[in-house]
């Protein structure tokens, strides 16, 4: 087990300096930079700029310089944002889109896992083509045209919720639920497909007729198994939710993080674009190998050790 | 044609200028003077000297006084400056300062006048829009890095209260230029302390009628009543919250909820809607809506086929049924709202119209003498726009008009913003959208751009005789002889036709009635110095 982590931990380390130089390598080769205006910088003052942040240096010392300041943990400065740097919005924003994030992945396992569990035991019965129905509305429905309908519903008409804005649970609800609204459904199906897998095997047989309660036989025997490929696909969710979404935290205006990973690249950040990505494909690593560990205590065949 | 357009800009501006003219509210208000302004973007810059864009403007014009300001009505008037003298050749000015003081209670003085120009035209301080200083003497050599010595710039205080500034040529519309943030005065001390004090409410420090008390980042700027600036007695609101709100929909939902006072962005496809129940407010905005060519290369080389396209295109309908927020149909490249040298009358007015605003006749004819009859034989061509929904309905609208009357079809490319800056400045193109707004109420800011080789002429025209008026213009303080001069420029710009003008800006604002006494500039910013909340 030991061994493995470390394997994996290099192996992260080796994804991570993949991803920021690829990032790195692709920002720069985008047409137009940060002081790229429709009214002209005057070209002395274009000349300073781009010598203050070494933009005529050979692209390989920039970025030795910007990956010897990403080891020190120095993300640079924002060219968009003079008051801020790549820290302060990671620092300032991450919290409020991992709040938001939370809620939403806490909303998406209550709603979802119990759904899909109904679903499978009554297949074909009421209780599964409503569930199956309203999942398919949130798998296919965007997020902003949800997002439109509750500040529409909620917030103009019947005013019980803020139609956007952030201070305070209030303002955490409507966002919460529409950013949950994907992973629930998805999670109730995926829970239904593997839970009516499981339910027709001979072990689960075996637990009936030893007399156990159907909930028994359900909550202890059967989801243990079929949680597994809901675990998977937890990861990979719980990196991007937490990061911030970029149509969500604008629609609601939320001073998150995921407006930054799509402006960013409009105003061509270089900093801010590696920032956000390095910071999100670190986020992605840590969780999925988070999942991987979870796997080992969930499920006695998967083991890390080596063969003997 | 043109009277017409201009009796719509002069209704407008009576319109919006005396919406709030009434006598001031009773002493005590019962309302609470709270404003919330969506300002949409969080600030690239917030020290004056580097601001670049319509939200810092906003901002920075409510926290910060200048030597002059615009009252409601739109006049000019001094503000910092008590009075000012001109010498007689209009060479130096003069400004004679009132007693007035920072936020922090510190006095504002001359020495803080002089530091901040000096420092906006160090080129360390790297502000993109030093180019507004270079009307003062050396103050482009300085920026340049041609001159080092920051004491040969032509500013000086000669006193705590007297400021001297030297120009390279007589500029009448000087005072209008003092209004831009570029020449707004900074704290020397705080300055000089504190080198980041603008980058947090903190240790921010301003001499206006409002001051920042928090700034959450990409969210929202609190700013309160300051107690120490000079008219605070005439300063009505207590808090103005600037909010960051990006979405159009959250905006105007949040406006009709009656959580934002003051938006900028109505959407496009409520539009008809917004107008019919009264909620849009237009009014004049100095700026120009037009595409522009690429002279330099076959079939935009032609000044026939540059016209022929020009008078293709049916102006107003694509005001009435494409753009629907009242701007006005473009027959000249100045918009309306700059006056000309005779008192009481506008540059447009003098200058007149160069065309119709559509003459689909003349377009064939021009099409044919340029060997394309018909559009018989015409090249392929491109027409490029920067990603926009807005842009696109006009660019499809444009498409249909050619196609329609001179039988020729092109093809729509959309770029993103930035790529499409880059091929413009690169001449990467053949037709394309462009648009400019003005950065003071003259003619000049719409005229010299389009000199030999100018910043921000992307077109590649050149021609020696504008390149001599527009310097004509620039020599002289003698009001008659520069709009001449310029207007003479115009005529050459509209002959020649490297830019097909198509529209006149219109500034879009959603407004509650009861917000009295704002006033919106044609330059794009709005101050509340006077603005207040009516019962309701």
């Amino acid at each position: 087990m030991k061994k493995y982590i470390i394997n994996r931990i290099f192996s992260m380390i080796l994804v991570l300096l993949v991803v920021s130089s690829l990032t790195f390598f692709l920002a720069k080769a985008i047409p137009g930079g940060p002081f790229t205006k429709e009214k002209k910088v005057p070209a002395a003052i274009l000349k300073n700029l781009e010598e203050r942040y070494h933009f005529n240096d050979p692209l390989w010392k920039q970025y030795a310089s910007y990956m010897g300041n990403l080891m020190k943990g120095d993300l640079g400065p924002s060219f968009r944002y003079d008051a801020l740097t790549v820290n302060d919005i990671i620092a300032k924003g991450f919290p409020v889109s991992a709040t938001i994030g939370f809620l939403a992945v806490l909303l998406s396992i209550i709603l979802g896992l119990p759904a899909g569990i109904i679903s499978a035991y009554r297949q074909n019965f009421w209780q599964d083509n409503t569930v199956m129905f309203v999942s398919l509305i949130g798998i296919s429905v965007p997020s902003f045209i949800l997002a439109t309908v509750f500040m529409y519903f909620f917030g103009l008409k019947l005013k019980i919720l803020p139609i956007a804005g952030w201070g305070g649970f209030r303002y955490m609800i409507l966002p919460a639920i529409t950013l949950a609204a994907y992973p629930t459904a998805y999670i109730a199906r995926l829970t239904r497909s593997s839970m009516l897998d499981v339910l027709s095997q001979d072990y689960i047989k075996t637990a009936r007729s030893k007399g156990l309660s159907e909930f028994k036989v359900i909550t202890l025997h059967a989801l243990k198994n079929a949680i597994l490929p809901v675990v998977t696909y937890m990861g990979p969710m719980i990196a991007a939710i937490f990061t911030g979404s970029f149509i969500i935290e604008r629609l609601f205006f939320i001073p998150g993080l995921g407006k930054y990973y799509v402006t960013a690249i409009y105003d061509r950040d270089y900093t801010v674009i590696l920032g956000t990505t390095i910071f999100y494909a670190f986020f992605l690593v840590t969780a999925n190998f988070i999942v991987d560990i979870l796997y080992a205590f969930l499920d006695p065949r998967i083991t890390y050790e080596e063969k003997k | 044609m043109f009277k017409k357009a201009l009796i719509v800009v002069v209704a407008l501006a009576l319109v919006v200028g005396f919406a709030g003219c009434r006598p001031a509210a009773e002493e005590t208000p019962t309302v609470e003077q709270v404003l919330t302004y969506n300002v949409g973007a969080e600030p690239q810059f917030f020290d004056p000297r580097k601001a670049t864009g319509i939200p810092e403007f906003t901002m920075l014009l409510n926290l910060f006084d200048g030597l002059m300001r615009y009252d409601i009505q739109g006049q000019l008037v001094p503000s910092m400056a008590k009075t000012y003298d001109v010498s007689d050749d209009g060479l130096v000015w003069t400004f004679h300062l009132r007693d007035a003081n920072w936020s922090n209670g510190d006095p504002v003085t001359a020495y803080d006048f002089e530091y901040s120009w000096k420092t906006a035209l160090a080129p360390e301080t790297e502000s993109e829009y030093a180019y507004q200083m270079y009307y003062i003497k050396n103050g482009a050599a300085y920026n340049s890095g041609d001159i080092t010595d920051p004491d040969l710039v032509g500013v000086k205080a000669l006193d705590d209260k007297t400021l001297e500034a030297t120009l390279e040529a007589p500029t009448v519309y000087f005072t209008s230029l003092l209004t831009f943030t570029t020449y707004l005065p900074i704290n020397k001390k705080i300055d000089m302390e504190n080198p980041d004090w603008a980058k947090s409410a903190d240790n921010f420090v301003s001499n206006g009628p409002f001051t920042i008390t928090k700034w959450e980042h990409n969210h929202q700027i609190e700013m309160v009543k300051n107690e120490n600036y000079w008219d605070a007695d005439k300063v009505k609101l207590d808090k103005i919250i600037f909010l960051m709100v990006e979405e159009s929909s959250t905006e105007l939902m949040m406006f009709e909820n009656g959580e934002i006072d003051f938006g900028n962005n109505p959407p496009l496809p409520e539009m008809d809607r917004l107008k019919s129940e009264g909620i849009l407010t237009i009014s004049p905005y100095l700026g120009t809506y037009y595409y522009m060519c690429n002279v330099t290369e076959p079939p935009f080389d032609n000044v026939l086929v540059r016209k022929a396209f020009a008078a293709a295109i049916d102006r107003e309908s694509i005001v009435i049924n494409v753009t629907k927020g009242g701007q006005l149909p473009a027959t000249a490249f100045v918009p309306g709202g700059i006056p000309d040298a005779e008192p009481g009358r506008e540059f447009r007015e003098v200058g007149g119209s160069y065309f119709e605003p559509y003459e689909p006749d003349k377009a064939k004819q021009y099409l044919a003498e340029a060997g394309y009859p018909n559009g018989e034989g015409f090249p392929e061509f491109v027409l490029l726009y920067n990603t926009s929904e807005g842009h696109k309905i006009i660019a499809e609208a444009i498409q249909g008009m050619w196609k329609d009357t001179l039988g020729i079809t092109c093809t729509l490319t959309n770029q993103e913003w930035k790529v499409y800056l880059d091929n413009r400045s690169t001449l990467n193109y053949q037709i394309a959208r462009a648009g400019w707004i003005g950065d003071y109420t003259d003619p000049m800011t719409f005229i010299d751009m389009w000199v030999t080789d100018g910043g921000n002429n992307d077109t590649g025209w050149s021609n020696p005789d504008y390149d001599k008026f527009v310097a004509i213009a620039k020599g002289t303080g003698d009001q008659g002889v520069r709009m001449e001069a310029m207007h003479n420029a115009e005529d050459i710009l509209m002959d020649e036709m490297p830019i097909i003008p198509i529209y006149f800006y219109t500034n879009l604002n959603l407004i509650k009635p009861y917000l009295k006494d704002y006033y919106i500039s044609a330059l794009g910013y709005t101050d509340f110095k006077l603005a207040y909340i009516e019962e309701h």
